[in-house]
């Protein structure tokens, strides 16, 4: 530690920090522009300029460190000489457009300007004029003419998004931030810049001119979307979410959100949202009240109960639904007599059922995973489906840590990959083996893998986790959904055991713990969500869910929604339940109910609704209750939503229910599939109710239609040319999609996009696939 | 002393005297009473009465939609939805004032950085039913249309003092 002295306060700071870190702990605020804490120092503004005893020339905070007996002035006379200059030089080519620009009320130009600028201004040449640049539908360059040069969005681009997507270009008056020719800003992290640009040169395109900023409330909420559960501001004005922007919280998010946490709000204000309760009736869709509505429900439930049994009533919670939603639900089966109840809904090996030890979860805190040091990723589509936990490792590699993947597809991860193995599906177990095997080996450990033969990059995967100290072996949402996943989770957790790393699951949605808390799991004599589709089921209630999107097998489950005598869907939007179900409960998303979310490191997160459902729509815990009390199943008494969860919490610390122990999972030798295979992604704007109706995120390239992707080599086998258009076809339906060629997918596998419309009508995730001409 | 001025002024009709000394002179003096509506009182160039929504020579409106007038109006009088035009400019869909809410207080045409929002000098105006002093754009533009000469000579005449 070095003593220093700012404006009089003795300091102590560590070694090698900046002086603007050193004041902004003992609380001096040093105006600035170009600095943030999470990026690398660019000293480009020259707003931080303070006076340094002993030295000649003011000199800028954020680039000097600090020195024994260092005696700083941030307000003497050469400190505000100089601040006031260079904000006078910063305003000559800085429009006065506050009145009509978005940042005006949160500008920290402007706040800056009023505290240390001068009155008005001496410069009567005229100002600099930047065009436009198109990078894309999230953030508008409208006004390039605002830039202040602190390269923020440069610097984040390059150090945290992982790419390079803008840049400086021209020298001295003529520098302006522009993307490399003319291409869009793609990064799943984008938005962010928006709230780095300390002007207004990078606005929010959804919200442009929608609001300012003194009419916005802010309300503090929890992400819905993945299983990092980042903590959200989420503005709103007269009752309507206006924005959602990202609040500091360094045990999750840090200060970032990914762009689907900020832009799904667009989803909430959707004009297909339900708002009215609404039963069919001779075909025809009817508005009726919350009272003949619920009890259409309780007289259709009881009826199949008595006639058919209880057993044959199937409920499927989608996994982002809250704690309180999912425990009610649960419950109501449960007192029903029904015993089939999940919301596993993408998952299709349950074999682990039973044989774990607890809800799996991700093993570790998610701070902890910026200081690993060797990383086994499996099955994961990193970027997509965990932008943020992706941020966190490439921060970890970015400091010397390894990144080994296992996968199906070699999609580029934005960050140096120590060891890489992309195999078709069905060949993940036999490489997970290979890996256990070459593990044990150097660790002389015996495992019952002797016919497994160990390749050379396997082994280097395996030497690369023994060299850790602080090894972590993730899995992510493809190994979950994998139809053998409790052997891959069984091999990782060995590999893991023997090089002493951690291990755990990357949450695939919002509340995949809190599922498993909740206790919305089917015991024993009870089905889970495949089995209930396997076997058709009289009656379905179906909680958020959108079958044809959400589960692991769109072509079964329509099918079995279509045999159902009675679907009950309680969904925030009407959507293609309109066809099959009979009566739909409009429930309130997120924002407009109170509930819970447990996060991936098990983090019990409560949330307040900040604005009132729309319409009739109510939150679905209210309405489960309403559903206990007419069915006269006992213990539907709550009155607030904190009351169901403090229930399901008992005293509030789920720890000892976190446990990724998994055992006797026995491992058998992989059974190739014949012919093609198919690999799917859930695309990152695909995954929930919500997202799917942001509209601004659909207008991105990661939205686009899905193609059928293949490796050049299987393209020639089939014969067929990237382009053609091509009819995919799994068990009784097919789709025509447009061939792509991706040399980083494995030969003889397909890559096509599950939980979009376009692929709705194909069948399982995973499995044999056949691919035609069109 | 005082006993004695008190005791004859009881009988001198002193009071009656001094008041209607008072009612004498103001009736030989100049009138100020103003025949209104015939005669009117003279007004300032910054007469505060109502508002008026004001455009640019070309026929462009002023309003840029910043929304500062909404923000410091201390009645809450004034409402304003924005939306971008067309042509990518920020303009409003409404802006309505109350003006039964309106203290006239100036504060909005104060904050207004493009003199879009100005208070007239006209005062005679009425509703006769409830909500006809809820002014809307068009309203608003269009007293703004009516009285732009006069609206523009009081902002000429103001400005070296602003």
């Amino acid at each position: 530690m070095i003593k220093i002295e700012i404006d009089g306060k003795l300091i102590e700071a560590p070694r090698g920090s900046m002086v603007i870190q050193a004041a902004q702990q003992a609380g001096v605020y040093i105006p600035h522009f170009c600095y943030h804490k999470k990026l690398s120092i660019a000293a480009s503004c020259r707003m931080c300029l303070v006076e340094v005893e002993k030295v000649p020339k003011p000199l800028p905070a954020c680039a000097t460190p600090v020195a024994d007996g260092m005696k700083v002035h941030t307000h003497s006379e050469m400190a505000v000489t100089a601040q006031r200059g260079v904000m006078e030089f910063l305003l000559i080519n800085h429009p006065l457009d506050c009145p009509i620009c978005d940042q005006g009320g949160e500008c920290q130009l402007q706040d800056v300007a009023m505290g240390y600028g001068g009155g008005d201004s001496r410069y009567e040449e005229e100002k600099r004029v930047v065009s436009a640049k198109d990078i894309g539908e999230l953030v508008s360059t409208q006004e390039m003419s605002r830039c202040i040069q602190c390269t923020r969005c440069v610097r984040f681009g390059q150090e945290i998004a992982g790419i390079m997507e803008l840049g400086m270009a021209y020298r001295s008056e003529n520098a302006q931030i522009m993307s490399f020719v003319n291409s869009a800003v793609t990064s799943e992290l984008s938005g962010n810049m928006i709230d780095l640009c300390p002007v207004g040169a990078l606005t929010s395109k959804p919200f442009r001119y929608t609001a300012r900023s003194w009419e916005l409330s802010r309300r503090k909420s929890v992400s819905p979307h993945d299983g990092l559960g980042a903590t959200l501001a989420v503005h709103v004005k007269n009752n309507k979410v206006m924005r959602v922007t990202p609040v500091e919280n360094e045990a999750i998010n840090e200060c970032w959100i990914s762009d689907k946490d900020r832009f799904s709000y667009e989803g909430l204000n959707s004009a297909q949202r339900l708002t009215k309760p609404m039963i069919k009736q001779g075909g025809k869709w009817l508005e009726v009240e919350w009272q003949a509505a619920l009890e259409y429900v309780a007289n259709g439930l009881r009826q199949v109960a008595n006639s058919a049994g209880a057993d044959q009533i199937a409920a499927l919670a989608t996994p982002h639904s809250t704690l309180e939603e999912l425990a009610l639900l649960q419950k109501l089966m449960r007192g029903l007599g029904s015993n089939n109840v999940d919301f596993r809904l993408r998952q299709t090996d349950f074999s682990a059922d039973g044989k774990q030890a607890g809800a799996p979860w991700l093993g570790m805190p998610i701070a902890d995973l910026s200081t690993r040091d060797r990383f086994l990723v499996v099955g994961s589509f990193l970027r997509k489906d965990h932008p943020l936990l992706a941020q966190r490792i490439r921060q970890a590699v970015k400091k010397g840590a390894q990144a080994n993947i296992v996968h199906s597809s070699g999609d580029d991860l934005l960050m140096p990959i120590a060891n890489r193995i992309v195999i078709a599906p069905s060949q993940l177990v036999n490489t997970l083996a290979q890996i256990l095997k070459a593990v044990a080996t150097e660790k002389s450990a015996s495992v019952d893998l002797a016919d497994v033969a160990v390749s050379e990059s396997a082994q280097s995967i395996a030497r690369s986790l023994i060299s850790g100290e602080r090894s972590a072996v993730l899995l992510g949402n493809f190994a979950q959904q994998h139809p053998q996943a409790a052997q891959i989770a069984a091999l990782a957790q060995q590999i893991a055991e023997l090089t002493g790393a951690k291990f755990g699951y990357l949450g695939e949605a919002t509340n995949s713990v809190g599922g498993y808390v909740a206790g919305a799991i089917p015991s024993a004599q009870g089905m889970n969500a495949a089995q209930m589709l396997a076997t058709p089921r009289k009656a379905y209630v179906l909680l958020n869910v959108e079958p044809e999107l959400d589960m692991h097998n769109p072509q079964q489950a329509m099918a079995a929604m279509a045999a159902a005598d009675m679907v009950v869907a309680l969904s925030a939007f009407k959507h293609q339940a309109m066809e099959y179900a009979d009566v739909l409960l409009p429930i309130a998303p997120f924002t407009e109910t109170s509930g819970t979310f447990v996060n991936t490191e098990g983090r019990v997160q409560s949330f307040k609704g900040v604005v009132k459902p729309l319409g009739d729509a109510r939150p679905s815990w209210k309405v489960l209750r309403v559903l206990g009390n007419l069915l006269n199943v006992s213990g539907f008494d709550y009155n607030t939503s904190e009351a169901v969860r403090d229930e399901v919490l008992a005293n509030g610390d789920i720890a000892d229910k976190l446990n990724n122990q998994l055992t006797g999972v026995a491992i058998q030798a992989a059974t190739g599939v014949a012919g093609l295979e198919r690999i799917s992604d859930v695309p990152i704007y695909s995954t929930d109710a919500v997202v799917r109706r942001a509209v601004a995120l659909h207008k991105t390239p990661d939205a686009a239609a899905p193609c059928a992707m293949f490796h050049t080599q299987t393209m020639q086998q089939l014969g067929i040319a990237a382009g053609d258009a091509v009819k995919v076809t799994q068990g009784a339906g097919s789709v025509v999609l447009t061939a792509v060629a991706d040399d980083r997918l494995p030969v003889a596998t397909v890559r096509v996009a599950a939980g979009h419309a376009a692929t709705a009508p194909l069948g399982a995730m995973f499995g044999a696939i056949s691919v035609e001409r069109a | 002393m005082e006993k004695i001025t008190n005791f004859f002024k009881t009988f001198l009709l002193y009071e009656l005297l001094k008041g209607m000394s008072v009612t004498g002179r103001y009736m030989f003096a100049r009138k100020i009473t103003v025949q209104y509506p015939e005669e009117k009182t003279p007004q300032s160039f910054r007469f505060r009465g109502l508002h008026a929504q004001r455009r640019y020579p070309n026929g462009e409106e002023r309003c840029i939609a910043c929304k500062l007038c909404e923000a410091v109006c201390p009645a809450l009088a004034i409402k304003i939805e924005v939306a971008e035009r067309e042509d990518g400019s920020r303009r409003t869909t409404q802006y309505d004032i109350d003006l039964t809410k309106c203290i006239f207080c100036g504060f909005c045409e104060e904050s207004c950085p493009v003199d879009a929002i100005v208070e007239t000098r006209v005062f005679e105006y009425h509703g006769e039913k409830g909500g006809d002093l809820y002014y809307t754009k068009p309203m608003l533009l269009a007293v703004g249309d009516k009285h732009e000469a006069q609206i523009a000579q009081d902002r000429a005449a103001d400005a070296k003092y602003r």
